[in-house]
């Protein structure tokens, strides 16, 4: 009986032990191999054939297909500089300048990866969309009602996320941190 | 008590091998993947446009809206693939994916030349078994090895601005792929 109990209890363990981490690692997007400047995060390696086990389940559990290497990069921001969690109901300004690359696009998400209705049906821009200042850097003013100059509109979600991607661009896995890869600062201006 | 610590030992240690043990298996055993959305609605080496995601309805979540996409899935039991994609305006790329997903290879349009990406897909098995001088004459042509036998080719072209994602689409929907020996046939 003792050793019933023993087994049973041994096995319990086991099974939230293996099962909760496996939950927690793919309810936090962990991967290995993260490239991380400001606030945007990237996992180039995942559109290669090195891609790591943790990557690969969570591609299969979340049904996206990820941009191969020699097509682009992505980059994700779920908060701003100050580590505050991008929120639909305020104004974030996105300013600065971007890595070198052909062509680029910024996208708004839902936290699950749908895009965020709204009015203007607008989900992003692309490098070609997006009005510059003279020295060729810009901002973007994401927030729920409409702005001057290049507003990207949340539809007042509570929680989004942006993805800044790029095309046909050097950056990639061997690109070193730094002055190389400029990435547009995220600051929450005003919330309600 | 000692003996119930080691049991709890003993607990974490197997914890640890079925935590690895999920990991490793769940991408051969998912069926929510991008490959197996898409099997439903794309037949076996077929180009196929996607439909624009939208807020309501999207085929996998973190789609680029800003490009048209087409897809084709592949099978190469039958023999190599031929693939041709006409350039769009902007930007246009072709990666390539094995049945789990797993990205293996991209070309973008400026490694391509005269108006159109075009190229060879086939097994190592089927590079190796290619006449000699077919080889030779195909010397300036592009062969795409597949480390699997059946997988996605993802099409996509950048509409710059919204008023070019109808010649984005067009520009994908264009594309082929199909039997080399179909190919030659029609040729």
């Amino acid at each position: 009986m003792r050793l019933l109990i023993g087994t049973l209890f041994t096995l319990v363990i086991a099974a939230i032990v293996g099962l909760g981490a496996t939950y927690l690692a793919l309810s936090h997007d962990t991967s290995f191999g993260a490239m991380t400047i400001g606030r945007w995060t990237a996992y180039p390696k995942t559109g290669t054939t090195d891609i790591d086990p943790y990557a690969r389940a969570l591609l299969a559990r979340t049904g996206r297909l990820p941009i191969a290497l020699g097509d682009g990069v992505a980059f994700i921001a779920r908060t701003d500089d100050k580590g505050r969690p991008l929120d639909g109901r305020c104004n974030v300004m996105l300013s600065g300048v971007t890595p070198a690359a052909r062509f680029w696009t910024l996208t708004l998400y839902a936290v699950n990866g749908e895009l965020a209705p709204n009015s203007v049906h607008r989900h992003g821009f692309t490098s070609q969309e997006i009005v510059r200042r003279a020295d060729g850097s810009f901002s973007v003013v994401v927030a729920p009602r409409a702005q001057p100059g290049n507003w990207l509109p949340t539809g007042g979600i509570e929680r989004y996320i942006l993805a800044l991607r790029f095309y046909d661009t050097s950056v990639g896995v061997a690109t070193k941190e730094g002055r190389e890869v400029p990435m547009p600062a995220i600051a929450t201006r005003s919330c309600p | 008590m000692i003996r119930w610590l080691l049991l709890l030992l003993g607990g974490v240690l197997l914890g640890g091998i079925v935590h690895l043990a999920t990991i490793f298996i769940l991408p051969r055993t998912a069926t929510q993947d991008a490959y197996s959305r898409l099997t439903p609605i794309a037949p076996v080496n077929k180009v196929v446009p996607l439909p624009e995601p939208t807020p309501e309805k999207a085929m996998m979540p973190f789609m680029d809206p800003a490009f048209a996409e087409a897809v084709c899935r592949y099978d190469l039991t039958q023999g190599p693939l031929k693939l041709s994609v006409p350039l769009s305006t902007a930007y246009t790329s072709v990666s390539f994916y094995t049945n789990e997903d797993v990205a293996y290879y991209a070309i973008n349009d400026r490694a391509a030349g005269r108006g159109a990406i075009v190229l060879d897909l086939m097994t190592p098995e089927q590079h190796s078994e290619m006449p000699e001088n077919e080889n030779i004459t195909a010397a300036d042509r592009l062969i795409v090895e597949s480390p699997s036998l059946t997988g996605l080719i993802a099409i996509r072209a950048l509409a710059p601005e919204p008023g070019l994602m109808p010649a984005a689409q067009h520009a994908v929907a264009a594309a082929r792929c199909k039997k080399t020996e179909e190919a030659k046939a029609s040729n």
